[in-house]
């Protein structure tokens, strides 16, 4: 089997990165080690933990189940892309002031998955969002944290507005 | 966990598909659709295609359309495509509340229906909902279409009447009437799991009895399977506990489950009562 290079260029928050890999590279192995990206975590490699979580287009995804060649073209969102000006934006702020992380491991993805849901659905209801956050796994904070991080970004964000 | 070396192949057509699929599937090439299962699989090594075809940038792919009585569901109609009013009627209803029993939403983003379908997992619930509703596959390779019936498109365990070369371009799923009342239970162990067991009743009440009854079992035996004993011991009687006690007990007597474990079977008349109880609007027995 030969294994094929693949040139292309990825679009992570906004900037273009060349890259050369196999067409087997994940996004989330391409992320890490060609783009240097190393926000975005990578717990399973096989969709169960959610830790790989980015955005494509607005929507999110597992990186670890796509491969990098199926990202040519599309805007990828990482946690590196959150930060506003070197300030950590509300939902990190969020999660700061709310303690809803221990370790740190699962928090890119939980922030991914949480920045998806704001954008969708700010007002979504607490038992959509138990089920949302479902999606990813935290061997630390027992996810109650968590939640209440992503309701009080939410909180902010529509006062915020309201303002 | 990384997935063997394979070519990829970006086809933007229906046409160009089929015939790199033609080309390819005979050394091993796949269709990928949304990945969701098979990158795992590939990632774990337990699937190790040669070539992939990825259907992603195929034009009309994401086709979702009513028409003639069918609702005809294109290969990249996404997990997510069918939430929140996408179809209409009891049909639309019955889709959303089943997508939400399917994985989380990242997954949801990029699974896609005819990909689980092809994928025949045991426990998938679009697979159960095509069995129990009678749903018409169409499947296309360069030697043309042909359409399967629901009947014949599950073969066992993962496995499908699809040819390697062919492409499930289309599920074809019946519109319920104004008057079909639908109910799906699944029991699994975290939610988004898979199920150890699912189930769902299609019926209507016409003067107080039972009519037109479907009821299908999915994650229990190697595939879904229709329950026709007990949709024919339901047909004309009135709804009641002891009506649906008798068709669960009816059902789990033709059933040949997956383990030898008796948990599995009580499972199965749980959920089946539990479908047929909300299907006829009673309280979850
Ligand atoms: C953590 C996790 C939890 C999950 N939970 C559930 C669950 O609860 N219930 C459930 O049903 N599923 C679940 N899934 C699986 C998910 O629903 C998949 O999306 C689905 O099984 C496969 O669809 P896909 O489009 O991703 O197919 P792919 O992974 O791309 O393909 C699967 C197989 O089907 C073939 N294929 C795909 N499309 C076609 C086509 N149009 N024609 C011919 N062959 C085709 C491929 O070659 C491959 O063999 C889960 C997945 C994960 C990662
Ligand atoms: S690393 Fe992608 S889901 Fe676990
Ligand atoms: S904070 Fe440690 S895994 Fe979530």
């Amino acid at each position: 089997m030969s294994d094929a290079m693949h040139d292309f260029t990825l679009t992570v928050n906004g900037q273009a990165y060349a890259i050369r890999v196999e067409a087997r590279r994940t996004l989330a192995d391409a992320l890490r080690e060609d783009c240097g990206l190393t926000g975005t975590h990578l717990g399973c490699e096989h969709g169960v933990c959610g830790a790989c979580t980015v955005l494509m287009d607005g929507q999110p995804v597992r990186a670890c189940l796509l491969f990098a060649v199926q990202a040519e073209g599309r805007a990828i969102r990482t946690v590196e892309g959150l930060a506003e000006g070197g300030a950590l934006n509300p939902l990190q702020r969020a999660f700061a002031e709310n303690h809803a992380l221990q370790c740190g491991y699962c928090t890119p993805g939980f922030l991914m998955l949480g920045t998806a849901i704001l954008e969708t659905d700010p007002s979504i209801s607490d038992e959509a969002l138990v089920e949302a956050l479902s999606s990813n796994l935290c061997r630390c904070t027992g996810y109650a944290n968590i939640a209440r991080a992503i309701r009080a970004a939410a909180d902010a964000m529509s006062t915020e507005g309201a303002t | 966990m990384k997935p063997a070396p394979f070519r990829y192949h970006a086809p933007r057509t229906e046409a160009e598909a089929l015939s790199l699929l033609a080309a390819l599937a005979p050394e091993e090439g796949r269709v990928i659709a949304g990945g969701q299962s098979l990158v795992p699989a590939m990632a774990l090594r337990i699937a190790r295609p040669s070539h992939l075809v990825d259907i992603n940038n195929v034009a009309g792919f994401d086709r979702l359309a009513v028409e003639d009585g069918w609702l005809r569901v294109g290969p990249l109609v996404r997990h997510a495509a069918l939430g929140e009013g996408a179809v209409p009627g009891p049909l639309g209803r019955l889709l959303e509340a089943v997508r939400g029993h399917i994985a989380h939403l990242p997954i949801r983003t990029r699974g896609t229906v005819c990909g689980s379908l092809a994928n025949a997992d045991p426990a998938s619930e679009w697979c159960l909902l095509a069995t129990t509703l009678g749903a018409r596959f169409h499947a296309r390779s360069l030697r043309g279409e042909r359409v399967i019936e629901a009947d014949a498109f599950f073969g066992g365990f993962m496995t499908t009447a699809l040819a390697p070369d062919e492409i499930l371009v289309e599920l074809r799923l019946p519109v319920l009437s104004d008057a079909a009342r639908t109910g799906f239970h699944e029991f699994s162990r975290r939610a988004g799991d898979f199920a150890q067991a699912a189930a769902l009743a299609v019926l209507e009440l016409r003067e107080g009895v039972i009519a037109a009854p479907r009821l299908g079992l999915g994650a229990v035996e190697d595939r879904p399977r229709r329950l026709r004993e007990a949709e024919a011991l339901l047909a004309g009687r009135a709804p009641s506990e002891a009506l649906f006690h008798e068709a669960a007990a009816t059902a789990r007597t033709g059933l040949v489950p997956m383990d030898e474990d008796p948990y599995r079977l009580d499972l199965a008349e749980t959920v089946i009562r539990r479908a047929l109880s909300a299907a006829a609007g009673m309280p979850a027995p």
